[in-house]
């Protein structure tokens, strides 16, 4: 058994190794051995946990047993994900620490042990610190679920706006408030209970309603503000607990979730305010056509997947510009395919990746790894937006918004500020697409009609495999 | 009914090209169109009659029958009074027509009722046209074609080299004017390793000069050359002296020149006077793309190569010609594209909209009615809307990272709100949360600091990770499991024990997984 003192040297030890972890995803060399550090760090802090003062021996079969089930069923589940389920995974885990969260503040409350030897002040924090803890876990928690249905698409990616929504979530927030206040002067467990169970129901219809309101587009947002929430659940867990390493674990990844969302907000030229709020992305509608004049000049070229095999194989710099309908039509590997092909023919292929495109964030990146994509060649958004004037192809696949020049030069277009991949500078933009639907924020998209622009119709996976064969012959 | 393309062979004597090749034929038969060609039109173009029947065209022997069989008529050079003879009563042709120099070939056409597109009449300040800009992708091919002449007649390298029996200096040239045909000319020189040097009237050539691998040689003289329509004008007095000397001093200099100065509508300027050809080093080529205008070299014998004072002086009028294969496609789809024009519905039916400023340009004769010269075409106006600014994204809100800093105002009120919340923390808090939120407080500033320098590449690998470190909230469950007894307590173990339980294993779903397909997504990420 370790002595108090050494549980608490060993704890350090793990927040240094998290730390590290998460410094060491600042390059793909070294984050292979990010990853390393923190599954040691881990390690450590369990081990030192079960062989702790705080543990006895009695509660080692219920620890091995408890851990055996849910590391099997975590350990298929990252065998079996696919890469372009990637979003659903991460929602999902999400909701299971806001659930952990949330049981771990119940079973606190009615420990008796906890509250032993507590002053009346430190009473008071400490039922502030669990009231607050089951609060954010349970929203952390049904919020997780929802984002999980929406990503796969078991509910619907239209916003869903109930009238009178930001006055129904004020309304929550003072009955939470009221019951807090009812919770904290409760005599017994028992009673305390009450107010408790309330705040939990409405913590879940609050995490529901909250990810429901907002649209597929925004999708990026919700996934990092949830890692977020998932971090600040397990940061007052933490304070509940009276454990420093929970705190500081919980407020790095509280932290790095709310950097996400702030970098995912900045991309798309949004209020984080405002994308909580809800309602973005509505996709249907009768956008743009509004603005009269607005309406794109020119007409629309079609091209087909021979035509297109010729302009590759003659062109010297090609950018392709990725989207979600390459990860809808599990085109990535085709797409790596044609890549090798033009690289061996001494073209210098790239990829340019907008910070929002997919579901999270990185999801692009992680989707070209996967296909063997050198991450040497895909690009940042700013570091290749330079370069189209001297690109000959650029080749969008399944992206809209985000190569909308109406972003920038019409100031009354809904994405307007938002930065984009500027892929119209390049001598010929194709831009595959199902149809000419517009994108998640139902725009019209100027590029499309732009005279050095080709549309090439149809699923992205089938018209690149054509496009493939042609290259080869 | 589709109209039937005749493709006739071209009559002037020394002409090759001929005015649609193979690959063009099946883009207008895809337009709708039938297409006939004269057997033997494209011999000289290397497109034997088998290569046209095999794009889809109908071969026809003898001029006669297929200018009779033929709705729209595709001619490279200017018909012959004998050609518009034969051409159908009210039929069309597209072509070369020159109408400024050719008024009597202009009454003919009129007189046979015909509807004449002449090529040569392209509005080119419209970015529309430039594909159908047969003037250009001539001149640059002529531009190409007599620098590979100089070179035939030059008797040195281009490109310096050094070999083992010693140095050899790279060759001098010298282009006069940069059009077309100079841009391709000093673009040809500089690829084959010549010093490249070229003039222009028009200062703002300069750069697309540079562009190219030339150097710009200014002439010491202000004067704006620039006579509208991307076309030079003659100069005043003080300025063709300036541009005299500055030639004389050229021409001791460089070994070849080539001169591809023109003015529309009159003779070529005379740049190359005989005192400087005499001023040549032995064995120097001039090459003069104006010979057919008159020259710019005073010496210049139109159509033929003569060597004078030493210097080789070439003063081919067919440049085309010597190059008919390449002339003959770029022209061909140059027509072809002015076809999509007027053939809008691609039924293979024309349409002479006399709106579109780009057809209203070309058609010096409509329906027998003499319609050139057109009016000036409308230029589309500056619209306020080209000149909109473009919108900047605003500076970033909130926390800093990589944006400006926020306004003072800004930071004070955040200032302000944190030492209020600090002085109410600090006034009831007791001293053991304090502690905690030290914690709290540095830890956030760390995860700060260190995400910020995550790559966007890795963002999601950060998101499965953070989650696995999450997953520390197991030991919350931990302690909660079977905590050492504590006496005179009445603990719910059943309860307790079944929620801590749950919660490991949630948790250990993540910590497993969580790392499990980190570690999958990292081990993707390769070079």
């Amino acid at each position: 058994m370790m002595t108090a003192s050494l549980a608490t040297v060993s704890y350090i030890g793990a927040t240094i190794l998290f730390i590290l972890s998460l410094g060491g995803l600042s390059h793909p060399e070294s984050s292979r051995r990010g990853n390393l550090y923190g599954m040691i760090g881990m390690a450590i802090a369990v081990l030192a946990t079960v062989f702790g003062p705080r543990v006895t021996m009695a509660g080692l079969p219920w620890i091995i047993g408890s851990m055996v089930v849910g590391g099997s069923v975590g350990l298929y589940a990252a065998r079996k994900v696919q890469m372009t389920q990637m979003p659903e995974l991460v929602a999902l885990m999400h909701s299971l620490v806001g659930l952990a969260a949330c049981l771990v503040g119940f079973a606190n409350y009615i420990d008796p042990i906890a509250a032993a030897n507590l002053s009346s002040a430190e009473k008071a924090i400490h039922e502030i610190e669990i009231y607050l803890g089951i609060l954010i876990g349970a929203v952390t928690f049904s919020g997780s679920i929802i984002a999980f249905g929406k990503l796969s698409g078991k509910i619907g990616g239209k916003p869903l706006l109930l009238p009178g929504r930001h006055f129904m979530n004020l309304l929550g927030l003072l009955v939470v408030i009221a019951f807090g206040y009812q919770f904290l002067h409760s005599e017994s467990v028992s009673a305390g209970m009450i107010g408790l169970t309330v705040m939990t129901v409405i913590a879940l219809l609050f995490g529901i309603h909250m990810v429901m309101a907002i649209g597929g587009a925004d999708m990026p947002v919700v996934v990092s503000m949830l890692n977020s929430y998932s971090g600040w659940a397990a940061a007052a867990t933490g304070f509940m607990l009276n454990n420093d390493l929970l705190i500081v674990t919980g407020a790095l990844v509280g932290s790095s979730g709310a950097i996400l969302s702030y970098i995912m907000c900045r991309a798309m030229n949004r209020n984080f305010i405002s994308v909580i709020a809800g309602g973005f992305g509505t996709g249907g509608g009768t956008p743009a056509k509004a603005s009269g004049d607005a309406q794109p000049a020119g007409e629309v070229v079609s091209i087909s997947a021979v035509e297109t095999a010729e302009l590759l194989r003659e062109a010297k710099n090609v950018i392709i510009v990725p989207g979600y309908g390459m990860a809808v039509a599990q085109a990535q590997h085709t797409v790596y395919e044609i890549t090798q092909l033009l690289r061996e023919k001494g073209v210098n292929v790239r990829f340019g990746i907008h910070p929002v495109a997919g579901r999270m964030p990185g999801h692009m990146n992680v989707l070209l790894a996967e296909a063997k994509v050198p991450y040497d060649i895909v690009m940042e958004m700013d570091e290749l937006n330079a370069d189209f004037p001297d690109t000959d192809v650029s080749m969008v696949i399944g992206a809209n918004d985000i190569v909308n020049p109406a972003a920038q030069d019409d100031p009354t277009s809904p994405i307007a500020g938002m930065p984009v991949l500027e892929v119209w500078k390049a001598k010929t933009s194709i831009v595959m697409k199902r149809s000419m639907a517009s994108g998640y924020a139902g725009v019209d998209n100027p590029l499309f009609y732009k005279e050095n622009n080709r549309m090439l119709f149809g699923d992205a996976k089938k018209m690149l495999e054509e496009v493939f064969v042609a290259l080869k012959a | 009914m589709a109209l039937m393309i005749g493709i006739p062979r071209e009559t002037a004597a020394g002409e090759k090209r001929v005015a649609t090749v193979p690959e063009v034929v099946e883009k207008l038969i895809k337009l709708g169109f039938k297409v006939a060609v004269e057997s033997g039109a494209g011999d000289a173009a290397n497109c034997s009659d088998d290569a046209y029947r095999a794009a889809g065209a109908e071969i026809i022997v003898g001029a006669p029958k297929l200018w009779a069989a033929s709705d729209i008529v595709f001619k490279v050079s200017v018909p012959t009074k004998e050609e518009v003879g034969l051409l159908r009563e009210g039929g069309n042709l597209i072509g070369f027509i020159w109408p400024a120099q050719n008024p009597e070939l202009m009454q003919q056409l009129a007189a046979k009722k015909a509807t004449v597109l002449a090529i040569d009449c392209l509005p080119r300040m419209l970015s529309r046209a430039q594909k159908m800009d047969a003037l250009t992708s001539q001149a640059g091919v002529a531009g190409y074609r007599a620098v590979i002449e100089a070179a035939n007649a030059f008797g040195r390298f281009f490109n310096g080299q050094i070999t083992a029996a010693g140095k050899v200096p790279p060759a001098k040239v010298f282009i006069a004017g940069a059009g077309v045909a100079g841009l391709a000319a000093i673009g040809t020189a500089a690829g084959l390793g010549a010093i490249v040097r070229a003039n222009d009237t028009r200062a703002e050539v300069a750069d697309q000069v540079k562009s190219l691998g030339g150097e710009f040689v200014k002439v010491d003289y202000e004067e704006e050359g620039g006579g509208g329509g991307g076309y030079a004008k003659v100069m005043s007095e003080g300025f063709q002296q300036a541009q005299r000397e500055m030639y004389a001093k050229q021409a001791k200099e460089v070994d070849i020149i080539i001169t591809t100065a023109l003015i529309p509508g009159k003779p070529a300027p005379r740049l190359i006077t005989a005192e400087m050809v005499q001023s040549m080093k032995p064995g120097s080529v001039i090459v003069d793309m104006a010979a057919e205008r008159g020259g710019n070299c005073e010496l210049t014998e139109p159509g033929k190569v003569v060597v004078k004072h030493g210097v080789t002086i070439v003063g081919y009028t067919d440049l085309n010609s010597r190059l008919a294969k390449q002339s003959s496609t770029l022209y061909g789809t140059n027509l072809f594209r002015l076809t999509e024009e007027l053939c809008k519905t691609k039924d293979g039916i024309i349409n002479v909209n006399m709106e579109d400023d780009a057809i209203r340009g070309l058609t010096v004769i409509k329906d027998g009615v003499v319609t050139w010269p057109a009016p000036a075409p409308k230029l589309p106006p500056v619209s306020a809307k080209a000149a909109a600014k473009p919108i900047t994204a605003p500076a970033a809100h909130g926390h800093g990272g990589g944006g400006a800093p926020a306004s003072a105002t800004k930071t004070a009120v955040i200032f302000g709100i944190a030492a209020v919340l600090f002085l109410l923390v600090g006034a009831y808090a007791p001293a053991a949360f304090l502690g905690h939120f030290t914690v709290f407080v540095l830890a956030c500033f760390v995860g700060y600091m260190v995400v910020w320098n995550v790559t966007p590449a890795l963002h999601t690998p950060l998101m499965s990770v953070t989650n696995a470190i999450s997953s520390i909230i197991a030991i919350g469950a931990l302690v909660q499991i079977a905590p050492p007894l504590m006496f005179g307590l009445d603990r719910p173990d059943g309860w307790i024990r079944w929620l801590a339980v749950l919660g490991i294993a949630l948790t250990a779903v993540n910590m497993f997984g969580g790392f499990a397909v980190t570690r999958r997504m990292l081990s993707m990420f390769r070079k």
